[in-house]
């Protein structure tokens, strides 16, 4: 009897400290890469990294400001052509589609979602580049706008439905037409949760790197308008961390240590957004 | 806050008092038509009978409406209930009145048997038991209920005094016969009238205070 | 009317004013609205079975019966709403005023007959934004400000919220959210008023309140209210129907239904014997 129990209570203290553990390595994980990176790149952030270009190989200092800035247009492109589409198609979804169908737009916004980001880019060549014979900024917002799309279009239709039916019910029987009450009354109740979708949607494309290879490609310099190829952050550590040169190294230590601050900026905020309260309070 | 029922309350009330204020009249004008061997008074009681009768009619629906759709608690059950009984005295009280004045239109065909004395005394107690009884409807006054149940027995007196006397004279002279008899009769009915009014004046007791204080005799473990 | 001391009894004395039955027990004169043989499918699935029913002007009328008699489904054809599920089927007339409400553009209809809802459904909104919904989205030139607190007052609620006009709606209770959709209902003058068991998410207090409510608005608007709590149509209501599996029972005025019902169904279900 006695050494029954012993086992018993050996297994569970075990079991107990075995996942503890394993809950303790996936919150240490983060603070480790987030650690070697403060350690690895702290050094290179300075004044100049976020203002000045890069400097011909060989020569130590100059920034990433044209990889920054790059970044910063190529999501903002890609919200502009990708959160309309996502957004409006799941009012389709959410309000006017029968069921059949909603199931196959899903099924399919799905199926994108999980597409190699790769094979985007190698599309998004094929009809954004190939025809106008050089790479754009305009061509890697298009690549990372379509991945935004099925994110989009997901969470903002849960939103949309999260909302009471009783709510679009109070606004018909004023004499609301149904684009009314879509525009005055649901919209505006899912508000939070659609802000938060997008914003999440950014934080996700903002560290894809292979279909900006094809599309955005690069540039060591200002791009010269969205119509040239531009230089962008997870491009730039790419190309700096396989060189054989120590400074661009760490500077693509630095650059990194950027993209996950900016990425992890975007999802606490919007976290935050979502947490300050649903719009609709569960009756 | 005011809720609608209570209009219909209210009007209840002053279809009860509207009944009641006939009733006490009715008495008063058949009382007096003995009294004075008035023959158009008592005629007057005989016409204004089916005002009576038509009101307890209009209240008993009245009754039946305000239990059917409202749910009443408490004093306005009580109320409720307590004017359906109401309702039937005064409608009694009214009976009682119209056989006074139907005896009394029996009666001034004779000559008078005696100086009325204890007979106006009679009438007048009765006819204020019913009127504080009415009173204490109105105003939810349990002294004045009790002082009601008070008054009742010395109208009792003066129906056995009122009887003895009268029985004397008929023994003496076998002419007054009829009329005497007739008037036995009238005090009869003002001690029933009596009688109607203390069961108004245990309505009012019940209304306020929730206690049913009729036959204190009964055991109502 | 009536002195707390009564007069002395005198030969002439004055019966006292009453309006007589305070409820309707004669034949009602106007029809604000008509229904006539009225057929509802949900699917393949009959609902409501031949109704015939004249609402009257002013008044309100109850519809009452056990669950899944169809009370709810009939009050919703009154404007329309039943559009708003798939495959629901509406056969028959039913008249506004003498014209045929199945024939009318829906936004204007709903103009005309406002709906409060079982659960209190106020948006997420301000108080006043709440209330001035109805009068934005019909571009009415009405002063907003004005007509807001109208409403407000029609609908007893303005003394508790006119110094906090811009508070969420969320905010109120219940009672208040309630009596706040009321008033958004109220504020674009319906000339009819459904309420879809508007108390039964409510307290007893809160219910009170709006029963009063209700009395006081027939002045403004015809009302038709659905309820489970058959007291509450005792209570408050002018006119009331039975209805049992789908199909119209017994329609009469209410202290005549629940005091002398005409068909033993109906005496069945208020004493309480069924359902």
């Amino acid at each position: 009897m006695n050494a029954r129990l012993r086992w018993r209570k050996f297994v569970s203290n075990f079991m107990l400290t075995m996942t503890g553990v394993c809950a303790l390595v996936s919150v240490a994980v983060l603070f480790f890469i987030l650690g070697c990176l403060v350690y690895q790149g702290g050094t290179s952030i300075n004044w100049d990294f976020f203002t000045k270009l890069p400097v011909p190989v060989g020569e130590t200092g100059g920034g990433m400001a044209n990889a920054i800035v790059g970044t910063g247009e190529l999501l903002l492109l890609a919200t502009l052509f990708g959160v309309p589409i996502g957004f409006f198609g799941a009012i389709y979804l959410a309000e006017f589609s029968g069921s059949t169908t909603a199931f196959v737009v899903r099924y399919a916004a799905d199926l994108l979602n999980g597409v190699p980001s790769i094979v985007i880019g190698i599309f998004a060549y094929a009809v954004a580049v190939a025809p106008f014979k050089h790479f754009s900024t305009y061509a890697g917002g298009f690549a990372l706008g379509m991945m935004m799309i099925p994110i989009t279009l997901r969470s903002t239709e849960e939103f949309l439905l999260a909302v009471p039916r009783t709510l679009r019910e109070g606004a018909m029987a004023l004499g609301a037409s149904k684009w009314k009450t879509i525009a005055t009354v649901i919209v505006p109740a899912a508000y939070r949760g659609i802000l938060t979708a997008v914003l999440l949607a950014v934080a996700r494309v903002a560290g894809e790197t292979a279909p900006l290879l094809f599309t955005a490609f690069g540039n060591t310099y200002w791009s010269r308008g969205l119509k040239d190829a531009t230089a962008s952050l997870p491009a730039v550590i790419y190309s700096y961390a396989l060189s054989p040169y120590e400074d661009w190294h760490r500077q693509a230590w630095a650059a990194g240590l950027v993209l996950l601050v900016l990425v992890l900026v975007i999802n606490i905020v919007a976290r935050g957004i979502l947490s300050r309260g649903i719009s609709v309070p569960r009756s | 806050m005011e809720r609608h029922f209570e209009r219909d309350l209210n009007e209840l009330k002053e279809r009860l008092l509207w009944m009641g204020s006939l009733g006490e009249r009715a008495v008063h004008q058949a009382v007096h038509a003995v009294l004075e061997a008035d023959e158009q008074l008592a005629k007057r009681v005989l016409d204004e009978e089916d005002a009576i009768n038509e009101l307890q009619l209009e209240i008993d629906d009245r009754v039946v409406q305000l239990l059917a759709l409202h749910q009443l608690m408490a004093i306005d059950l009580r109320f409720v209930l307590a004017v359906s009984r109401i309702n039937n005295d005064l409608e009694r009280i009214g009976d009682q009145a119209v056989n006074i004045a139907q005896a009394a239109q029996r009666i001034l065909r004779h000559p008078r048997v005696k100086p009325y004395v204890d007979l106006p005394r009679m009438s007048e107690l009765a006819e204020e038991m019913v009127r504080n009884a009415l009173n204490a409807v109105v105003r939810r006054d349990v002294d004045l209920a009790q002082k009601v149940l008070a008054t009742d027995d010395q109208v009792d007196q003066y129906r056995d005094q009122i009887f003895r006397e009268l029985l004397t004279y008929m023994m003496g002279d076998s002419s007054v016969v009829f009329p005497a008899f007739e008037l036995i009769l009238v005090a009869k009915n003002l001690e029933r009238i009596g009688d109607h009014a203390t069961n108004i004046a245990e309505d009012v007791i019940y209304i306020v205070q929730g206690q049913d204080i009729r036959h204190p005799t009964v055991d109502r473990r | 009317m009536h002195a707390s001391v009564r007069q002395a009894v005198s030969v002439n004395i004055t019966p006292p004013v009453t309006t007589g039955a305070s409820r309707e027990t004669a034949a009602p004169a106007a029809m604000r609205m008509t229904i006539s043989n009225v057929n509802f499918w949900y699917g393949a699935k009959q609902t409501l079975f031949d109704i015939n029913l004249g609402i009257a002007t002013s008044k309100v009328t109850a519809l009452i019966g056990p669950s899944g008699c169809g009370k709810s489904t009939l009050l919703r054809t009154l404007d329309r709403m039943h559009e708003t599920v798939r495959n629901a089927r509406l056969e028959g007339e039913i008249l506004l005023d003498g014209k045929n409400i199945l024939a009318q553009d829906v936004t204007l209809l709903r103009r005309r007959i406002g709906m409060v809802f079982q659960r209190p459904n106020p948006f997420p909104k301000s108080i006043f934004e709440n209330v001035a919904y109805g009068l934005r989205i019909n571009g009415s030139k009405i002063p907003i400000a004005e007509a807001v607190e109208k409403s407000l007052r029609h609908a007893a609620l303005w003394d508790e919220v006119k110094d906090h006009l811009h508070k969420s709606a969320y905010e109120l209770s219940g009672g208040q959210q309630q009596r706040l959709c009321i008033a958004r209902a109220l504020a674009v003058e319906p000339e009819v008023l459904l309420l879809d068991e508007p108390c039964s998410a409510l307290d007893p207090i809160s219910t009170a309140k709006i029963e009063e409510l209700l009395v006081q608005l027939k002045d403004l608007c015809t009302i038709i209210t659905v309820t489970h709590n058959m007291q509450q149509a005792a209570r408050i209501s002018d006119f009331t129907a039975f209805l049992l599996t789908g199909q119209l029972i017994e329609f009469s005025p209410t202290p005549q239904l629940f005091t002398k019902p005409s068909d033993p169904r109906t005496e069945a279900y208020i004493t309480g014997r069924f359902g």
